[in-house]
């Protein structure tokens, strides 16, 4: 088997010439918790949406468990396990935070067994053992447009895990989200990375020194180094490029 | 949580058996023939208005097609009454036109069965084929409609061009008899009706599954943020084509009963203002509420009868007005309205609590019970 859980090779994407991937040679092993940091425009997001098939490569591949994902639609890349967390929380505002994780847990996706099964007994169990982790089983049913931004980044975190995903990419889990706020999301990740291989961007160095081992700095569509956070914050070419600019 | 729901669910159960028995029995005894009649209408109509519910106000894909679903199905059934003929002899309007023979596609027509399949399944899969075609390139919101709009215009030029197919603009008229008995006479009306109220309470209950559930869920959640879904595993296409077969099939039903009970289908059943007053019911009632659509049906279609009674001409300009009104002013229809005025039969069966905490603090409950009175 592959050890490699997610592997790139010489991803490139160009809109309309620019490029917002260039040459991208990245790899994870499963099981690993990874951050990805890089300036404005370093081509995070691109990364990830590549990855889920929001767009597709201009060249090279993305290999995730040892399959090209390149045929792939959004829905079908989702099924074979990577689950993603938005940038601003999307999470279904007229839904229940039960009903929201109800739809993520849904083992079988397909259109008749979504409408002829009911949630299984094992099934609402291990929602609710999900609402106590995220800390939302006294607003379980709240429609998720009452909760607040924080709350809201915790239940879309939650319908990941409910997902069951083998890979968890999360895209800026702790913007506006307030110091102890972001310190929960971190310690939730971290108990997540125990059962999951996890891939994080993130902007708040602080949150990064929080939860990184490993940490993979993009820069213009490409990777610039990689390395533990120690490693990477000594390095010159990083503090000429992201850490330099940073105004803390 | 869950024997409230099942309360709840009991007492609907019992309403509606209410409302259909006092439909069925009481209705036929205070209104005259005439009036029964159009009640029966208007109830055939609010079938097709649970089916725009569906589609629109659960799924969010906003249909100004219904229209051509309605017609086919009212078509399909009329084409079963015109061939009550005596052996040998053409309906009229083909003799009229000079055709000896009868074409191809109107010989199973003869079986009423088949008939009855094709109201149902001809509306289904053409809208599944639509849809599928329309959804599988991700075309949604405001495209979606203006493409159903297209596809209804081109069904109306065809059913009304169509002479010798279809006799044209004039539609299919003059039924006369069905299984033996005339079409026109009371009994046999009375025996539509009564199944419109049959028809329209198992719809009820049928959009009610399906929103009801997880199924449910996953509509809404099509219709708030489809793309979120996509990246949760789901394929929202085959969702929206199921739902939209089954608004399709729900349409052909009601056009069906309408035809029945009205004595004629025209091409005028897939006329684009049709198509959208069917849109402006459902608004009118409330979007999402399934109750809604069927109130919203009743109201103006009433309003339209009375209006129209009174003052002839002024009728659209009405129509213009309440729509702008609910629009404006209550844009959830009068069933979210009534809801947010909580009613406590209305409301949600899941009551939302702001501070939920508060009901599960042991300190508070101690309170509440120690303290009250």
């Amino acid at each position: 088997m592959n050890a490699k859980i997610l592997e790139t090779e010489n991803l490139t994407v160009s809109f309309d010439g620019l490029k917002a991937l260039n040459q991208l040679n990245f790899s994870m092993d499963a099981g690993e918790l990874r951050v990805v940091i890089g300036p404005n425009g370093a081509g995070k997001t691109t990364f990830l949406d590549v990855i889920t098939g929001k767009v597709q490569p201009t060249r090279g591949r993305v290999i995730f468990k040892g399959r090209n994902l390149r045929r792939f639609k959004e829905h079908q890349i989702a099924r074979l396990g990577i689950g993603r967390k938005f940038q601003t929380p999307r999470v279904y505002l007229n839904l229940t935070c039960w009903e929201n994780l109800e739809i993520a847990s849904n083992r079988n996706k397909n259109t008749f067994s979504t409408l002829f099964h009911s949630p299984s007994s094992a099934e609402k169990k291990s929602i609710q053992v999900l609402l106590e982790t995220i800390g939302l089983a006294s607003k379980a049913y709240v429609k998720a447009a009452f909760l607040s931004h924080g709350e809201k980044q915790r239940l879309e975190i939650g319908m990941l895990v409910a997902q069951s995903p083998d890979l968890l990419l999360v895209d800026e889990p702790v913007a506006g989200l307030t110091d102890e706020e972001t310190y929960n999301i971190g310690e939730l990740l971290l108990a997540l990375s125990h059962s999951h291989s996890i891939l994080v961007i993130e902007h708040d160095m602080e949150f990064v020194r929080q939860i990184a081992r490993k940490v993979t700095v993009l820069h213009e569509g490409s990777v610039l180094c990689e390395g533990t956070i120690e490693e990477v914050q000594k390095d010159p070419r990083v503090i000429e490029v992201y850490l330099g600019q940073q105004k803390e | 949580m869950k024997k409230k729901t099942r309360k709840l669910l009991l007492i609907e159960v019992g309403v509606v058996a209410a409302i259909a028995v006092v439909l069925i029995l009481i209705m036929p005894a205070i209104l005259s023939q005439f009036r029964l009649n159009l009640l029966g209408r208007f109830l055939s109509l609010a079938i097709v208005a649970l089916g725009i519910d569906l589609i629109w106000g659960f799924t969010g894909l906003l249909s100004l097609g219904h229209g051509i679903f309605f017609g086919l199905g009212g078509y399909a059934i009329a084409m079963y009454l015109k061939l009550q003929v005596p052996p040998g002899e053409l309906p009229d309007f083909m003799q009229l036109y000079g055709i000896t023979e009868l074409l191809w596609f109107w010989q199973p027509f003869y079986s009423f069965p088949f008939a009855v399949i094709c109201v149902v399944l001809i509306p289904a899969i053409l809208a599944g084929l639509l849809g599928y075609l329309v959804f599988r390139n991700q075309i949604r919101g405001v495209y979606f409609s203006i493409l159903t709009q297209a596809a209804t215009i081109v069904f109306f030029n065809f059913f009304n061009g169509q002479q010798k197919l279809f006799n044209g603009t004039n539609g299919l008229i003059d039924f006369t008899t069905l299984f033996g008995a005339k079409v026109s006479d009371a009994k046999t009306q009375f025996v539509f009706y009564s199944l419109t109220v049959v028809f329209l309470v198992i719809t009820y209950a049928v959009c009610r599954y399906l929103t009801s559930g997880r199924f449910g869920r996953v509509l809404i959640a099509i219709r708030d943020d489809e793309s979120r879904l996509r990246f949760t595993g789901y394929n929202p296409t085959e969702f929206k084509v199921l739902v939209f077969a089954i608004s399709g099939a729900i349409a052909g039903i009601a056009g069906a009963f309408y035809t029945l009970q009205s004595g004629s289908v025209s091409p005028r059943a897939m006329d684009i203002a049709f198509s959208i007053e069917m849109v402006i019911w459902v608004a009118v009632g409330g979007r999402a509420t399934l109750i809604g659509a069927i109130l919203g049906t009743l109201i103006v279609n009433y309003a339209r009868t009375f209006l129209s009674e009174q003052f002839a001409e002024f009728w659209l300009f009405f129509q213009g007005a309440l729509f702008l009104l609910v629009v404006t002013v209550i844009p959830d229809g009068l069933v979210g309205w009534l809801r947010n005025q909580k009613i406590p039969l209305l409301r949600n069966s899941t009551p939302i609590a702001t501070y939920p905490s508060l009901e599960t603090d042991p300190q508070l409950q101690h309170e509440r019970q120690n303290l009250r009175n």
